[in-house]
Parts: C-alpha cells; sequence; structure tokens
C-alpha cells in the first residue's frame, strides 16, 4: 500500500473553504485518493467543518472561521490547513475499501424514450442496437455528483458511442434522460433544458428529496445501464419492481 | 394564525440560511441572499437566527395579518407601509390582526426581509426550510409565493411576545418599538459598493492586463442577474492561454470568468460545482453588501487577504454574538416597559 498523500496541493476557497488537490487528471487512482479524503471527513468530521465536496480531483472542505477560531490556536485557514495535512500523513492512498457495489439502472432505449440514438448510430456508423450494447457493456464510475441534485459523471464510456451535443439545446429535457455529450454519458435528475443527446430513459428516481440519501448514487459508486421494455418502464413506475 | 397574501410582488420566497449538508450530492445551498439582514431580523423578534423569514424582492408582496404578531424588516428599503402608514425598519413592530403590509417604491438595496415572532411553519426538507425553485422543493410548496397563499405562524410564541397585545393602544393597528438597532452594526449597504475579494484558485491564469482591470475597473451588475448569480458588464477578461479546467467547488461569492470574459458571481443559488476559471472570491463579510446592490450598480473589486478577510468574519460574527444578547435584553425590558 502507498501510504503518501505528498504531493497535495493545498489552498483556500475564499474565507470559509480550503481545496485539497489530490491529482492533475480524471484518473481511478486520484479518484482513490479523493475517496479516502471524503470517508475520513466522513468519519472525523473536526470543530468547524460544515461539509465537503468531493470532485475529479479535489475535496473542497467548507468551514465556519468563526468556529474554527474559537477552538484553534492558529489563524482559522492556517489551523485547518494543519489539521488536513496532519490528515493526510496518517491516510492511506486508497481508501481500501471493499468494492462498491454494481447499481443497476434500467434503461428504455430508443423510441420517444431516447429520439436521439438514431443520430448517435448515423454520428457513429453504428446500428442503434450496438449503441445500446456498447452503452450497457462498462462499468461506469461515479467520479462525482455535481452541476444538478443527483447528476453523477460517470467515467467509463465507450468512446465508440462519442457524440457531439445538440446545435440547439433542448428546452426541456424529461427526468431520468440518458444522455451522451461528447465522451460524457449521464442520467438526467430533474426536468432541465438541456443539449445532451438522448438514448434512452431510466424510470427511477435519481434525486427525491424525501428519501434519506437524496441521491441515489453517490461519488465512488459503481454503475451499469441494463435495457428494459417500455412496459417495464411502466410498471416500474407503477412501483412493481420497487426494491 | 396566518398571513394571507393579496399580492405576491415581484418574487417572495421563504428562506433560511441554507441548506447544508448535500452539496456533495450536488445539492444546491439556497437560502437567504443577505445572511445579515435574515439572521437580524429574526433576533428582532426573538427567533432562533436561522428561523424561515420571506424574502422580498424589489417591489414587495401585499400581506394581510390573520392573527396579531410581530414583525421586523430588515435588508433593502422598499418602503414597507402598515394600512398605509410608513413603519421604520430593523426594529421589532406589533401588529393586529387585520393590519395590511405592502410596499412601495424601492428605495435602497434589492432583497428585504421579513421575519415574525416564531417563524414560519413550513416543513423541512433536508433539513432547511429555504426554498430552491429549480427543484421546486424547500420553502412554500417550493416555489415562490402566489396570491391567496396562507402561510401559517409556527405556534411557539415566546411568553413575552404574548404580552404584547394587551400593551398596544386599542386605538392603533401597530407598535412601533421606540428603538431600533445601532445603523453602525449594519453592513455599509451602497447604491455602488466595493467589495472586498480574494484572489481565486485560478487567479494567476489571467493576462496582467485583465487583473489590472478587475482591479480598478468599474463592473455593472446586468439585469440578468438573479438568485443564481450576478452577472457583470465591465472590461472583458481574458486568459493567458485558453485552459479545460476540470469541475470543482464553486461557492457563494466565486468570480468566475466563462468565455465571453464577462465575469459571474456566483449568489445563493449557485451550483455546486463549475468548470470556469475562478479569478476571485467575494469575502464572507462583504456579501451582503454584494447582494444588496442592484441590476445597474457599479461595482468595485478590493483585493484584501485572507487574514483580513476572516478577521472581518470573526468580527462579523462577533458583534452578532453581542447584538443577540443585547437584543434579548432589549426584548424584555421593551415588553414590560410598554404603556
Amino acid at each position: 500500500m502507498k501510504p503518501t498523500m505528498s504531493s497535495v496541493k493545498i489552498y483556500p476557497l475564499g474565507d470559509a473553504a480550503i481545496v485539497l488537490q489530490l491529482g492533475e487528471e480524471i484518473a481511478p487512482e486520484v479518484h482513490e485518493r479523493v475517496k479516502a479524503v471524503a470517508r475520513y471527513l466522513e468519519q472525523h468530521p473536526f470543530t468547524g467543518l460544515v461539509e465537503y465536496v468531493p470532485a475529479f480531483t479535489t475535496v473542497t472542505v467548507y468551514y465556519d472561521p468563526w468556529l474554527v477560531s474559537q477552538k484553534g490556536e492558529l489563524a482559522p485557514y492556517a489551523e485547518v490547513e494543519r489539521h488536513l495535512r496532519q490528515m493526510l500523513s496518517q491516510l492511506p492512498a486508497s481508501a481500501a475499501t471493499a468494492p462498491a457495489q454494481i447499481k443497476e439502472i434500467p434503461v428504455v432505449y430508443g423510441g420517444d424514450f431516447g429520439p436521439d440514438l438514431a443520430f448517435v448510430a448515423q454520428h457513429t456508423g453504428l446500428h442503434p442496437q450496438e449503441v445500446i450494447a456498447l452503452h450497457t457493456q462498462p462499468q461506469y464510475l461515479v467520479y462525482m455528483i455535481g452541476f444538478a441534485p443527483g447528476f453523477p459523471y460517470l467515467g467509463g464510456m465507450d468512446p465508440r458511442i462519442a457524440a457531439p451535443r445538440k446545435q440547439v439545446p433542448r428546452k426541456v429535457i424529461p427526468a431520468g434522460a440518458v444522455g451522451i455529450a461528447g465522451q460524457q454519458t449521464g442520467v438526467y435528475p430533474l426536468e432541465t433544458p438541456g443539449g445532451w443527446q438522448l438514448i434512452g430513459r431510466t424510470p427511477l428516481t435519481l434525486f427525491d428529496p424525501q428519501r434519506e440519501s437524496p441521491s441515489l448514487l453517490n461519488m465512488g459508486d459503481l454503475v451499469r445501464f441494463v435495457p428494459i421494455t417500455e412496459r417495464e418502464f411502466a410498471s416500474w413506475k407503477e412501483g412493481a419492481y420497487e426494491h | 394564525m396566518s398571513i394571507k397574501i393579496t399580492k405576491p410582488g415581484l418574487l417572495t420566497t421563504l428562506q433560511d440560511l441554507g441548506r447544508y449538508g448535500y452539496q456533495k450530492q450536488g445539492m444546491v445551498v439556497s437560502g437567504t441572499m443577505d445572511k445579515f439582514a435574515l439572521r437580524l431580523a429574526n433576533l428582532l423578534v426573538g427567533n432562533p437566527e436561522n428561523a424561515a423569514a420571506l424574502e422580498i424582492s424589489l417591489m414587495g408582496p401585499k400581506v394581510v395579518f390573520q392573527e396579531d404578531q410581530v414583525l421586523a424588516l430588515t435588508g433593502a428599503n422598499l418602503s414597507p407601509r402598515l394600512n398605509g402608514k410608513a413603519v421604520p425598519m430593523n426594529r421589532p413592530v406589533y401588529v393586529k390582526k387585520g393590519t395590511v403590509l405592502e410596499f412601495g417604491p424601492p428605495v435602497q438595496g434589492s432583497w428585504a426581509y421579513l421575519a415574525v415572532a416564531g417563524g414560519f411553519e413550513v416543513p423541512l426538507v433536508m433539513g432547511s426550510a429555504a426554498t430552491y425553485g429549480r427543484a421546486g422543493l424547500g420553502g412554500w410548496q417550493g416555489r415562490a409565493l402566489q396570491k391567496n397563499d396562507v402561510l401559517p405562524f409556527r405556534n411557539q410564541l415566546t411568553e413575552q411576545v404574548r404580552q404584547w397585545p394587551q400593551k398596544c393602544p386599542p386605538e392603533k393597528a401597530f407598535l412601533v418599538a421606540n428603538w431600533s438597532v445601532s445603523p453602525q452594526i449594519l453592513p455599509t449597504y451602497q447604491e455602488n459598493p466595493t467589495v472586498r475579494v480574494l484572489p481565486g484558485p485560478e487567479y494567476d491564469l489571467f493576462t496582467s492586463d485583465s487583473k489590472a482591470a478587475f482591479w480598478q475597473t468599474d463592473f455593472h451588475i446586468s439585469t440578468a442577474s438573479d438568485r443564481m448569480g450576478y452577472r457583470t458588464e465591465g472590461p472583458v477578461l481574458r486568459l493567458n492561454q485558453p485552459v479545460e479546467l476540470l469541475s470543482g467547488a464553486v461557492t457563494f461569492g466565486t468570480v468566475q470568468v466563462p468565455s465571453s470574459g464577462n465575469p459571474i458571481i456566483l449568489m445563493a443559488e449557485h451550483q455546486t460545482t463549475g468548470g470556469y476559471p475562478r479569478i476571485g472570491q467575494v469575502i464572507t463579510a462583504d456579501l451582503p453588501v454584494l447582494a444588496q446592490a442592484r441590476p445597474g450598480s457599479r461595482l468595485r473589486f478590493l483585493e484584501v487577504s485572507l487574514d483580513q478577510a476572516q478577521t472581518l468574519y470573526c468580527e462579523q460574527e462577533q458583534d452578532l454574538e453581542r447584538l443577540q444578547s443585547a437584543l434579548s435584553l432589549q426584548l424584555k425590558k421593551w415588553t414590560t416597559a410598554i404603556p
């Protein structure tokens, strides 16, 4: 096990947040470090910690300088930085956890559910069934959640199904829409405008404020898309396939 | 035990200090645009500072009190009137059932706050009463107030507030406290403010001309601004070379520069992450002043050090703590002193 997190860059984001930069590129090793830091902060919150936001290469830690100043000996930023450096020196470079469970996301591909499947097929020179096969094949890694509540940034899409964004974004994309934009694939948790090529739709609710964990997916999860029929989609929506 | 909205105003929402703890799930913090004003409004009526209050923008609503209540108005001066008479801000006001609160021309600032003693009764969503309109959650049914909405009060008036009705002369519809908080404690709200800023993580990626322009030139707040962000117009800011940044966290006060070169300052309803270069970060102590600046206002950025910013942060917190204890004494005194 590599015990080093020595190359970490640390800098402020304003007067109430500090950024730990744990790498320079989107990569599973960097993600492991992000996960290790997030896990540590979850289990060992310090006085004045407000919350933390993991991203591709960074963990941003929000803190309350007033609370930190009452407890610490140094100025608030220096105090938090010292605390986090100490944390990093003890942290293994990987979260060393059991492999994440794979979450399956059922998707109806094509038709009204994925109006741009034909475009993606045409653009890539593949048959629509091949696009579906390539999209459902990999295990995707949830690098981070951002942009909108519950929106997963997924890594692992097969570059053969990459397709450009729509020139004119749609005014409304329904919740659950599964799309492709460039080298990325994702699922829209809420109804929003957007420019992704929509290839399918899931009946799952990706974001539900009433759920104990409102976001279905979390940073570090593994995801696989599973094709279903329109009939299965309808039954799912009626709750027949709950749990 | 409620107020009825008879005119909704431009944008009236229920807000508290925001929804924290879920940004890692992409959940927007939302909450008040002017934290100082919301906290002050609550303290003036004896509430915990995080209670839900009405945030009122520029053109205020018309509201009927369906029960006796104590209110406080803080933040922007939008010419508040009770039954047609001007009512002063930054102090508690006792109002009788049937009293009508409405607003006139906006005199100063963008966001006014109305707190009532005990607060408003709304379910907390993910621990907060803040409205987040884009996801339709929190606040009053996840949306801005509409005509005929009836907002219930929390039925938890303090003992002292319960005594106020007997103290108001029968011929009067409302009674204004004969004291208010010292103006010295308020943020220095200005029409064309200078806000203090720390250089952002990508500051050094900007050209030296752009860096100089950032500190030395006026920016105007665009009319295309909202609770999510204040867009600015002014000198176009450029990077030394194009850069592809990975998405990372952004926060209230982050000054980000999209490819247009016109900075956008992220406000209360900002997204949790973004990928534009961050040239600066408005210090927390000056966010109320920034929030209250109106579309069309001139804005200047003044560089300060992180140490200064955190000292100012702590001073503001200290002021509010002192104010809280002073107010709780004053509220007791006032109650017993009312004729």
